[in-house]
């Protein structure tokens, strides 16, 4: 048997590892559709750009879908606090993510120029608007999130909708959405040719230098800002019952929430690897060097997630109302039954989805090209 | 105390939104089945147009399944966005189902499908039959586990209460998964997505034979579905959902106003063909009984009782009772105190916790509700009798008249000469919506029948749902609806466009529209020719 507090450290790490797995896949999906109606300049360009992902979108999107069931399942008060409490910012969400399965699938259905033209627009929306709320969401955890606990564990929210868009929370989101563009602009570079791969390489470029001057603002504003950082009061007992209502925390000042990097320095390497990512997709980018775009852009997905989560650790989801009942990834925690349960399936599971996932895009591979798009123009979305 | 008004628009939200995805979800079922029996029958048999037939049913699936996911996106989000209690109480073992349900079938079917679609070209015959049986083998999988997760709302063993943490915690994941009410429901509900399929197909060949267009495809369609059909048919009546109906309270409840049966009768019970329930008298009028038929489904034997629903509230009531203490010891133990008499004595009422929230409807504190409280608790723990009377029989009368139909459809399949029955295609041609009006009422029984509860005798719905405004509700059940309603125009657009279509929508060339005097003929017909089909690109 495993002790509970190496689970609970198992799934912030797994938990992780289905974000930035949706963040690498679905992401390059969510961005290229999000550039898709600049750099795709007519219908046959656009068709391209939407086939280098048909076959994959669907399982790039289970990424997601799969991150959101783990933290149900590893989380259930995260899922249940987050998800109420940011009520309309979930469903903006979910009405932009609406857009894409029927607009892949019906889009090409009609030879209607009108009808093709607002599905790409609806693609369009449905990539950029998740790839922004996700990063708002983000840098909301770090100015805390007004919502209580009562006595049962019932949690009620009290800010709005309009209060999650303050400035740092939307440079946090321009971070999520610049980052998911790059990466698509890069995919686009690899899987596409002529006019549409010069326009996305021109796009991933531009894309690249957004990221890296919102990435270090935030970072600038998070340690320079004011905003504060919130410590566990030790002593924390790691290994006990998951119970919100039974700590205390610490809010310390300025620059609070760079603690962990300073405490550990080896944590460093994620923003490293972040700034290093969106210099490497600049450069490459604009050499034209496709492969070298796609490896900056992964390396910066990676790196910002982890620089977020190695900044909150052990935070999910700090209240800014009530500081001691912030969520946490010692206390907001599934059972150790549970969490035993899920380590075993995903541990069979992850693997596996790899190796056929792989196999899918080797099957898969290759330029979309015009023609191609032209002679398969019935089978093609 | 959440508002009595948030809890109901959170309640129709669901429902409206589980019963929108719930449309697609049994067509994907079954035929992504029907997909692979055809392509294996390709493969085998070598003849291109089986393979035809694969593709040409894949790109109605595919219209299908595109709501499906779109739809399913809204279930996932909504636990946490509407029933946030809900999700604090039982994610421990609601979650577990669910996120494995993802890791095991959810990124089978979705990774797969994509291949299924665009890799004709790329895979060898028999890797593409492998990819299609693997996303039909993904979608029931993903049933199983949705079911796993759904059994144990209705049934929830493996499980217990920690005060501590104030939710349930698993227990015994073994348990969860063999419930033995999600094992009846997931064969109960994939079979009816079986059917759902091949009613679907059968009704689309039946409607080329009218119109004597592309037989040899027709034919061969309406025989694989005629089969496909009446088998699932007879899996999803003699399989029925009833066989789970002895199994908890919550089960036994739904049962006895299912059958709006009152008062206990010695076995074997009769069972109400037809009546009007009136839940205020607590009496059915106008009842017809046929004697024994209802012993004999519900508990499988001549000598056991079917308990009634006045017998029922009484044992509730005294739970009642008792779970006002179990809520009066956990407010101690909450507050710190840990004497073992005190465990041991919750331990002991803790069973009846459930219903002690019951009373959190009518009074915040529990421990001093009055009389009049525990009585109108007590009428609560029943479900609304009428409506799941006549849901119940609308799901049977489908299901039986698609037996029927799929008797006489294999009939004509063995004699060969289903073409020459126009009766029996119009009878497959208007049975069509059959499937989904049973599919829909079935959802209602289950679910209608299981309140009071989200989680039978554990959690009450009206402690469930989020502390939203009525406004933030109401807002998402407009947005909601207008978008669904719009998509759902789209999607009828499309279905219906290219099912009209036929075959010729796959550009091989050798099917009725792309034949010259296709023109001609389909004025004859007064068929709207669709678009494009003359003309150049069109997928």
């Amino acid at each position: 048997m495993i002790e509970y507090e190496l689970l609970k450290i198992i799934w912030w790490v797994l938990v992780g590892v289905l974000l930035i797995g949706f963040a690498l896949t679905d992401g390059f999906d969510m961005g290229s559709m999000a550039i898709m109606p600049f750099v795709g300049k007519n219908d046959n360009e656009r068709r391209a750009a939407i086939n280098t992902i048909a076959p994959h979108w669907d399982g790039n999107q289970v990424w997601f879908i799969t991150a959101g069931g783990a933290l149900f399942a590893a989380w259930p008060m995260v899922y249940a606090t987050a998800f109420s409490g940011m009520y309309w910012a979930l469903l903006l969400v979910l009405f932009a993510l609406f857009l894409r399965p029927v607009g892949f699938d019906y889009r090409s259905k009609l030879e209607n120029t009108k009808w093709r033209t607002s599905w790409d627009w609806g693609l369009a929306v449905g990539g950029a608007v998740p790839a922004l709320v996700f990063g708002v969401a983000f840098g909301n955890m770090f100015l805390g999130v007004p919502f209580t606990l009562d006595e049962t564990v019932r949690s009620t929210y009290t800010g709005s909708f309009f209060a999650l868009l303050n400035p740092f929370a939307v440079i946090c989101g321009l971070v999520s959405l610049s980052m998911l563009c790059a990466h698509g602009g890069a995919w686009l570079m690899l899987r596409t040719d002529g006019d549409l791969r010069a326009r996305s390489a021109k796009a991933t470029q531009m894309m690249g230098m957004l990221f890296l001057v919102c990435f270090l603002g935030a970072g600038a504003w998070l340690y320079f800002g004011g905003i504060e950082g919130y410590t566990l009061v030790q002593p924390f007992d790691t290994n006990g019952v998951a119970n919100p209502l039974a700590k205390e925390v610490l809010t310390n000042g300025n620059h609070g929430w760079m603690n962990n990097y300073s405490t550990y320095p080896i944590t460093m390497l994620a923003p490293v690897a972040g700034i290093l990512g969106g210099i490497i997709v600049v450069l490459a980018a604009g050499k034209d060097k496709a492969g070298f775009s796609f490896l900056g852009s992964s390396l910066a997905v990676v790196g910002s997630i982890l620089t977020a989560g190695f900044a909150l650790f052990p935070f999910l989801m700090p209240s800014s109302l009530n500081p001691a009942i912030s969520l946490t990834m010692w206390d907001a925690v599934s059972s150790k039954n549970t969490l035993t349960v899920m380590t075993v399936a995903a541990c069979i599971f992850v693997p596996l989805i790899l190796c056929y996932t792989t196999w899918c895009y080797y099957k898969m591979w290759g330029v979309i090209t015009n023609k191609h798009v032209q002679d398969n123009s019935h089978s093609l979305y | 105390m959440i508002s009595e008004s948030v809890v109901d628009l959170s309640r129709f939200q669901f429902a409206m939104t589980a019963l929108y995805h719930f449309i697609f979800v049994p067509l994907t079922l079954g035929l992504a089945f029907i997909l692979a029996i055809m392509e294996t029958t390709y493969v085998i048999s070598g003849k291109e147009i089986y393979k035809d037939m694969t593709k040409f049913w894949g790109k109605l699936f595919g219209i299908n399944f595109a709501l499906g996911v779109t739809t399913g996106l809204t279930m996932e989000f909504q636990f946490g966005t509407n029933w946030a209690y809900y999700s604090h109480y039982v994610g421990d073992i609601f979650g577990a189902p669910l996120a494995i349900e993802g890791l095991m079938a959810f990124f089978l079917e979705s990774t797969f499908i994509g291949l299924f679609f665009f890799g004709w070209d790329r895979l060898s015959k028999a890797q593409h039959l492998g990819v299609t049986w693997l996303v039909a083998l993904g979608s029931n999988m993903s049933a199983l586990w949705i079911l796993v997760a759904n059994g144990w709302m209705q049934n929830p063993v493996g499980a217990a209460f920690n005060f501590e943490t104030m939710r349930m915690e698993l227990v015994d994941f073994g348990a969860l998964i063999f419930n033995p009410v999600a094992q009846v429901k997931f064969v109960h509900t994939v079979s009816s997505g079986y059917v759902t399929g091949a009613v679907f197909v059968l009704a689309i060949s039946s409607y080329y034979m009218l119109k004597k267009r592309d037989l040899p495809f027709a034919r061969r369609s309406f025989a694989i579905a005629a089969i496909f059909g009446l088998a699932s048919t007879l899996s999803v009546i003699l399989l029925g959902d009833e066989s789970g109906y002895e199994l908890g309270d919550v089960q036994k409840t739904k049962l006895a106003a299912i059958e709006a049966e009152w008062e206990t009768h010695p076995a074997p019970a009769p069972f109400t063909l037809f009546g009007i329930p009136n839940q205020e008298e607590q009496r059915t009028d106008y009842a017809i009984k046929i004697p024994y038929v209802m012993g004999i489904i519900a508990t499988r034997s001549l000598d056991k009782e079917v308990t009634g629903l006045k017998d029922l509230m009484v044992q509730h009531e005294v739970r009642i009772r008792n779970g006002m203490t179990a809520y009066a010891e956990l407010e101690k133990l909450r507050a710190g105190d840990r004497s073992p008499a005190l465990m041991a004595s919750f331990k002991e009422n803790q069973k009846d916790l459930g219903y002690g929230l019951l009373l959190k409807k009518y009074t915040a504190n529990v421990v001093d509700a009055s009389e009049e409280h525990i009585k109108a608790a007590t009428k609560d723990t029943i479900p609304n009798v009428t409506a799941l009377f006549f849901s119940f029989r609308a799901m049977v009368a489908s299901g039986f008249l698609m037996l029927l139909l799929f008797i006489l459809a294999t009939y004509a399949v063995a004699k060969r000469n289903a073409e020459n029955k126009p009766w029996l295609l119009r009878f497959a041609l208007y049975g069509l919506p059959l499937p989904w009006i049973a599919t829909q009422t079935g959802w209602y029984v289950a679910e209608g029948g299981r309140q009071p509860w989200t989680i039978g005798e554990v959690l009450p719905t009206h402690l469930s749902a989020s502390s939203l405004s009525t406004g933030d509700i109401w807002g998402s059940i407009i947005a909601l609806a207008a978008f669904y309603t719009v998509l759902l125009i789209i999607e009828m657009y499309l279905m219906i466009k290219f099912a009209r279509l036929g075959p010729s929508s796959l550009h091989t060339g050798k099917y009725h529209f792309e034949k010259p005097n296709a023109q001609v003929e389909a004025e004859q017909d007064n068929t709207v020719l669709p678009e494009g089909v003359s003309g150049e690109a069109q997928s």
